[in-house]
């Protein structure tokens, strides 16, 4: 197991550290204390979000309302939580909530995921701009000393994807719950032939996607300091693309939390390189795509080898 | 059935019991009041011909379905997982993308909390080392990279390991076909181990020396029915053999292009396949044997390598009739008409557009010949009876000018009205020259063939050909006889 754990890891591992050596040779200043904090702080909401989407793919679904679905969270964060803290946690809880409904739902009527998300996507749009009509808000002042302290030697951004990665590496890949969520997306007849009720475990999994889509947004709150309906929109894409480039594959149930949040902090990282590279912000979408395609076209090329002899 | 009841006089209560039991699909009636009991400490062979029932029967026991009438009764416990009943299937119960001690996880339920990753890791590898001593699995091996014979092997464990509930009647379907001889022989001393500790086994094998290996009582089923039910000692194989088979044996006409050939005619085969399979212009070519043994695979090689990746032709040199309608036919949206007319698409365009007035007389040509019983045929194909959903298929193929039909079991499933009418066509077509390579896991349909190809374990095992296609040498070259292979 572990053979197959570090192959899987090899490759995002190494995007990772040649991109880290390509953004120090443009930038040695960023080889710093802060430097790094400032590289890596926008990657841990990312990196949540990946999680989220990691577990939602995990299952064999796919979550088109990850990017609405954090902005609602930022808005709810800094819009009710710092007044009314109750009343905040229990909106929070609800929309936990109601992600597990969507997979109770998704699964007892075989729905397709991508398009009952999709639909949500819009849902949750809305819901934001109810809370929070025009950007603005502000950030619950324990979140944001959480966010941006400053511990000794290692930035708090390496530390919390460290911490990040630990904890969702625990619950999905070591823990009998997460071998049972796991075993959903690898043969759910299995499961069910086992007793156990697919449509249960699926709301199970959809409800951790939520928990960990709702640290994303606080998480980003409390790095900016207030929230916008729109603040999140990139982050369904860039947890799809976190989560294959970290290693998970669309289907089969095959996904790595350490490698989703290294492509969550490879996906980041692409674009200061970039913006080290002077590129203008038009073409940087464009060629922070060109980066995934390479990634994913390398992956291919290794599979293909292994699959030879 | 006298003789288990006498026996279960004299030993500890049954581990399961049917009485009476029948299960229905629809109209078509799986089984048919079975009465079998199973006690501690037997090992049962069961043994039939495809659609016999087997492995309904094996799902009743296994609690997987509850019978339409009759019952399972599980003497002493509530249900099939308390009374220690467990089930290994031929189809693939593990999840390629967990290790093995994750894989018991997913089966034994009481493998949570601290340290259950040990327990699990413990018992199955207790369980590998009994049932297959040598074995070089460790139970953190991930399934995906293992090969397909220690995957089976793994899943044979979990099926013995130890559990929550200990394992009283582990049911074994088809568990060697992915193993070697000498890994199968450790299988099977391990189960005469288990069966002699008081466990009890119900064994299913087209290997029939296997199953006279295992076996101290077989159980022949057929249509739904259990036709014998003796001692293994009892039975001698080729008696195994004419019990699963029917005695009637109906004649059947030749076609033309087999009477030619019978009368002189030494024509070349117009196709070969790399399994040898061949068949000549106007036969009908069938492709026997049990299911799963290879028999769509090499239909599906046959017919890809006909036809282009890239570009479809107004002159497809074959043309497929599929047997899994919803995965491989139906356009489930389209109407009938469309769904009729896809194949010959190429020969319906004008310009690179659908002529709509020949897409609609071929429909109704086609309604007509082969009678699909609706009042329009721009209804949605859904609105058909299966039957007539499978007519609309056999047009699609047959509208087209292929000189080969290729068709991968398409009567699973059709009213025996349909299935005559569909056999009548057939044997028109093939008297216009057309070749049909039919495989068909029914009997009575391999009798219309003119020659047929039995496969065994992906292989052809037999050639059979005119007089020679009975059931009895069709079923003798599906099931091996251990070391003196037919």
């Amino acid at each position: 197991m572990k053979g197959s754990i570090n192959a899987r890891l090899a490759l995002p591992v190494l995007s990772l550290a040649v991109l880290i050596v390509a953004v120090f040779w443009l930038q040695p200043r960023a080889m710093s204390y802060v430097g790094i904090n400032l590289l890596f702080n926008l990657a841990v909401p990312i990196a949540l979000a990946t999680v989220a989407q990691m577990i939602i793919i995990m299952v064999n679904d796919i979550d088109l309302s990850m990017g609405a679905f954090v902005s609602l969270i930022a808005c709810i964060t800094a819009t009710i939580l710092p007044g009314s803290p109750l009343l905040g946690v229990a909106m929070l809880a609800g929309c936990v909530l109601a992600y597990a409904a969507l997979g109770a739902l998704i699964e007892a009527r075989q729905l397709p995921a991508i398009v009952v998300t999709l639909g949500m996507s819009f849902v949750w749009a809305g819901a934001a701009v109810l809370i929070l009509p025009s950007p603005g808000g502000t950030s619950p002042g324990w979140l944001t000393a959480i966010m941006k302290s400053k511990p000794p030697l290692v930035p708090m951004a390496i530390i919390a994807s460290v911490v990040i990665a630990g904890v969702a590496h625990l619950i999905i890949m070591r823990s009998a719950f997460g071998v049972r969520l796991r075993a959903l997306g690898g043969n759910a007849r299995a499961v069910s032939r086992a007793g156990r009720s697919t449509v249960m475990l699926k709301a199970t999994a959809y409800a951790l996607a939520g928990v960990f889509a709702v640290l994303a947004g606080m998480a980003l709150v409390g790095l900016t300091t207030s929230g916008d309906a729109n603040i999140a929109i990139r982050y369904t894409l860039l947890s799809i693309a976190g989560v294959i480039l970290g290693g998970g594959e669309f289907t089969g149930g095959r996904v790595s939390p350490i490698g989703a949040v290294i492509g969550a902090l490879t996906l980041t990282l692409a674009g200061s390189f970039l913006s080290f590279l002077r590129l203008s912000p038009d073409w940087q979408i464009g060629a922070q795509g060109a980066i995934l395609i390479l990634v994913l076209a390398a992956r291919l090329l290794v599979r293909q080898a292994e699959k030879r002899p | 059935m006298t003789l288990s009841e006498t026996k279960a006089g004299a030993q500890p209560a049954p581990v399961v019991m049917l009485q009476g039991a029948s299960k229905s699909f629809g109209a078509l009636k799986a089984m048919d009041h079975v009465d079998l009991s199973v006690a501690p400490g037997e090992s049962l062979g069961l043994v039939g011909h495809n659609g016999a029932g087997k492995s309904t029967l094996v799902n009743l026991v296994t609690g997987l379905f509850a019978p339409t009438s009759g019952q399972v009764v599980y003497p002493g416990a509530a249900d099939h997982a308390a009374a220690g009943i467990r089930a290994i299937s031929q189809e693939g119960t593990l999840c390629p993308n967990l290790t093995v001690l994750e894989n018991l996880q997913v089966v034994q339920r009481d493998l949570t909390g601290w340290g259950w990753r040990r327990l699990a890791a413990r018992r199955i590898r207790a369980a590998l080392d009994a049932v297959f001593p040598g074995h070089r699995i460790r139970p953190d091996m991930l399934v995906a990279d293992m090969t397909l014979a220690e995957q089976q092997m793994v899943e044979i464990a979990i099926g013995f390991a130890d559990g929550p509930v200990p394992a009283r009647l582990v049911v074994l379907d088809e568990p060697t076909s992915a193993l070697d001889a000498s890994i199968a022989a450790e299988l099977l001393a391990h189960i005469r181990r288990f069966c002699a500790k008081g466990g009890a086994a119900i064994f299913i094998s087209h290997m029939l020396g296997e199953v006279f290996d295992v076996a101290d009582r077989i159980v022949v089923m057929r249509d739904g029915r259990i036709m014998a039910d003796r001692p293994a000692a009892d039975f001698t194989r080729q008696g195994l053999v004419d019990a699963m088979g029917h005695v009637a044996d109906e004649d059947h006409q030749p076609t033309p292009a087999a009477l030619a050939r019978v009368l002189g005619d030494k024509s070349h085969a117009i196709l070969r396949t790399p399994e040898g399979i061949e068949a000549r212009k106007g036969e009908v070519v069938g492709l026997a044997g049990l299911a799963g043994h290879g028999q769509a695979e090499a239909l599906a090689r046959f017919y890809l390598s006909q036809r282009s990746d890239w570009r479809s032709s107004a002159r497809p040199r074959a043309a497929f009739v599929a047997g899994d309608r919803r995965r491989d036919g139906l356009m489930p949206v389209w109407s009938i008409t469309r769904n009729l007319t896809l194949a010959a698409l190429e020969t319906l365009t004008r310009h690179g557009l659908i002529d709509r007035e020949a897409e609609a007389r071929i429909g109704a040509d086609w309604q007509r010949r082969i009678g699909i019983r609706t009042p329009d045929m721009n209804n949605p194909i859904l609105s058909l009876s299966g039957g007539n959903q499978q007519k609309a298929l056999f047009a699609r193929a047959l509208a087209t000018s292929a000189p080969v039909v290729v068709m991968d079991d398409p009567m699973r499933g059709v009213d025996i009205g349909t299935k005559t009418e569909v056999y009548e066509m057939i044997r028109a077509e093939a008297a216009n020259g057309r070749t049909f390579l039919w495989y068909s896991t029914e009997m009575d349909e391999i009798r219309n063939c003119d020659r047929v190809f039995v496969f065994r374990n992906g292989a052809i095992s037999a050639e059979l050909e005119g007089d020679r296609i009975t059931e009895e040498n069709v079923l003798a070259a599906s099931f091996e006889f251990g070391e003196d292979a037919a």
